[in-house]
């Protein structure tokens, strides 16, 4: 019994001699994202780099379609499986901290001021509680695409400064048929698409008025300046017939198919359209509201340590979370996915400001805000709704303005209670 | 072992009965009756995936009575139901019927109204979604246009919508109905049309007299079987309305979409699972009733 006892104590030992020994060599830490193809390839290029740098770490990618994304981090994470480092949707932060997924960034290496001053105001929404819980590498904003063959055939030589020239130059470019058919549209709408973000964060803007209260939990687009905004929307199709919500399926078809002179849309569908034959379109800065006051929607992807990380893990994701919001990572993410760099310094380069096609994009950033949403397609429909009471049931702009502001505060009564 | 050795044959048989048995009845507890349990226990907490799940008493069947989409979506969900179950049926069997009585081609013109089954609902539901579009695009309205007749709006209505949905989902289903109807048709004995033509009797008088009474069993197959289809309506008015879904203003949402939408796009899996329940008991007291109404009176 006493040469088992010795036994076991020296196994102890020994194995305690071992466990002790390891750090010395690799740690091993797991990052997750879905799945998005020139992502994937950015962040293996992220991944080469930081290990360069540090050879004692590796970093493990995982990735899983969008479908499972969610329940599989819900299900790993508080089993002690899945990521250190993990990726999500600006808009599910209070999701995931609720739910004692993430924990937050820790404030030596990312001092809340320092952040601040460093990256674009909009990742303010990622502070909870005076802690960073996340930030991104990269944002997205809206630009004006606008089709230069239909621009010349119409003898317009610029793209449109506000919106009254938007709607003058739709209406040149607008071709219907015998029977009043719409056969190319000025512009494309659709609150189906990118439009009801143009809608919340730069119309209703540009007319006077804030779609919600500082702490996001109230609506308080229900005012005059907000019905001049809707109205201003649904006379598009409705009054001055530049456009038709349905034309050709979806807006992006309609522009991608050469039959729309111009679309709003976001800096990742510059993929999509770049290998688009027949098609020679160029991209400007949104156009100024009545009052020139300019504003943009922007939204992104953050990186969060999970709670699973603890110890070494923890330091080696904390050295990971530096990298991959350093401006050289920027970079390497608008050179791969097209996205653009979360902060100034990267963003706002001499040479990103005047690519014809970047540029307008990170001119965007200098001034746009991000909506804190509660259910973002839930949300969405509010907004298409709002249109389509007017549209189809010949509802007032004021009626279906404040029919649409009761149910998405119920959205958000329901979020937030 | 022992114990095995010392049964009857007849115990043996019944140990090897429930033996073979046990596979199946283990395989439904685990992929059925678990997760129906689940759900119903669901119903009755708040969970949004992600956190622990919270009891919430009778608080989702509250907000879904007071929820004014529900009950549009419940009406929807009849709508399909009322239009969709009839009108299959009487097209199937008038189809069924001549078809039983052509002999050119027959087994070519079955093959073609059979397809349709065998494509994929996805496939399927963006042709027509293609079709139903303005001008340029869409198939019929250029049709409608060339002839200088004014463009109808198939999907953008909350009139047309519904019923521009539900002509691809009964299209899809016919070729199932119709190869039920024509076994049903071929299992009735030739000795009682033969009998019944010695008779002089109209051709009417057979219909109703023979065929459709002997159809019986086939019609209330078909009958409980397209019911629940419809009641579960989903990939059509997914795939046609997926840029606004059930949409406009919820004209063509059916309660699987809402379920759908409530679960995997809000994440609140609690109300999902209230939803859940409903349309499990709207399916089971259809079916029982459809079962009672046109089972064989005694």
């Amino acid at each position: 019994m006493k040469a088992f006892k010795i036994f076991t104590l020296a196994a102890a030992t020994s194995l305690a001699a071992l466990v002790a020994a390891a750090p010395a060599r690799a740690v091993e830490i797991e990052y997750w994202q879905y799945i998005f193809d020139a992502r994937i390839k950015a962040m293996d290029v992220l991944i080469d780099n930081f290990q360069k740098a540090n050879p004692d770490i590796t970093v493990k990618q995982s990735t899983f379609p969008y479908a499972d994304y969610r329940t599989k981090v819900a299900a790993a994470i508080p089993a002690g499986e899945g990521p250190d480092v993990v990726q999500l949707f600006y808009g599910w932060l209070n999701d995931y901290v609720q739910a004692d997924l993430i924990q937050p960034l820790p404030a030596a290496n990312f001092p809340a001021d320092k952040i601040e001053a460093e990256f674009f105001p909009m990742v303010r929404a990622m502070k909870i509680d005076g802690n960073y819980m996340a930030l991104p590498t990269a944002v997205r904003s809206l630009a004006l695409f606008y089709n230069k063959r239909m621009f010349a055939e119409a003898g317009i030589e610029a793209p449109p400064a506000n919106l009254d020239e938007l709607v003058a130059m739709a209406a040149k470019m607008t071709t219907k048929d015998g029977a009043g058919n719409i056969t190319a549209e000025g512009m494309t709408s659709g609150m189906t698409a990118q439009d009801h973000h143009w809608f919340r964060e730069v119309l209703l803007r540009q007319f006077g008025a804030t779609p919600y209260s500082d702490d996001n939990k109230t609506v308080t687009y229900n005012s005059e300046a907000g019905v001049k905004a809707l109205e201003f929307y649904a006379d598009l199709e409705m009054k001055h017939g530049v456009t038709a919500s349905t034309f050709m399926d979806e807006p992006q078809a309609a522009f991608k198919a050469g039959r729309a002179g111009m679309h709003i849309d976001g800096s990742f569908r510059i993929g999509a359209l770049k290998d688009t034959r027949g098609l020679d379109w160029g991209v400007a800065e949104l156009p100024a509201g009545p009052d020139g006051i300019k504003s943009n929607y922007a939204s992104y992807w953050v990186n969060a340590i999970t709670t699973k990380a603890e110890g070494e893990k923890y330091d080696a994701s904390v050295k990971f979370m530096e990298y991959i919001t350093s401006d050289e990572a920027m970079q390497v993410w608008l050179d791969t996915v097209g996205e653009l760099p979360a902060k100034p310094s990267a963003a706002m380069t001499a040479a990103n400001l005047a690519d014809p096609v970047f540029g307008p994009f990170v001119a965007g950033l200098g001034y746009a805000t991000t909506t804190v949403f509660a259910d973002e397609s839930a949300q969405r429909q509010v907004m298409v709704d709002a249109v389509s009471r007017m549209s189809l049931e010949g509802q007032s702009a004021a009626a279906s303005l404040a029919a649409a502001a009761v149910a998405e505060q119920a959205i958000l009564d329901g979020y937030y209670k | 072992m022992n114990t095995y050795r010392n049964l009857s044959i007849r115990q043996k048989q019944v140990v090897w009965a429930w033996g073979f048995l046990a596979l199946p009845i283990l395989f439904y507890v685990v992929i059925r009756f678990y997760p129906t349990a689940n759900a119903i226990v669901l119903s009755f907490q708040s969970w949004n995936l992600l956190g622990p799940r919270e009891w919430v008493g009778l608080e989702n069947y509250e907000k879904l009575w007071n929820d004014p989409v529900f009950w549009k979506v419940f009406k929807n969900t009849f709508v399909y139901l009322i239009l969709g179950t009839p009108i299959s049926l009487v097209l199937s069997f008038v189809i069924a019927y001549h078809l039983d009585k052509t002999r050119l081609l027959h087994g070519t013109l079955r093959a073609l109204y059979f397809l349709p089954f065998l494509t994929s609902t996805v496939a399927m539901a963006w042709v027509w979604r293609w079709f139903y579009q303005p001008v340029p695009i869409g198939l019929f309205n250029n049709f409608l246009a060339s002839m200088g007749i004014s463009q109808i709006s198939f999907l953008n209505s909350t009139t047309n919508a519904l019923p521009s949905i539900l002509i691809p989902a009964i299209w899809a289903g016919l070729g199932f109905q119709i190869i039920i109807f024509m076994a049903g048709l071929r299992a009735i004995p030739t000795s009682y049309y033969e009998a019944a033509r010695i008779d002089g009797v109209s051709s009417w008088t057979i219909l109703s007299e023979i065929t459709l009474p002997l159809l019986k069993p086939t019609i209330v197959f078909l009958v409980v079987f397209s019911s629940i289809g419809f009641l579960r309506i989903f990939d059509q008015v997914f795939n046609m309305t997926t840029n606004n879904p059930g949409g406009p203003l919820d004209s063509t949402k059916p309660l699987v979409l809402m379920i759908y939408q409530t679960a995997f796009s809000s994440f609140d899996m609690g109300y999902a699972a209230a939803q859940t329940v409903v349309l499990f008991a709207i399916l089971l007291v259809v079916s029982l009733l459809q079962l009672r109404i046109l089972r064989d009176k005694p």
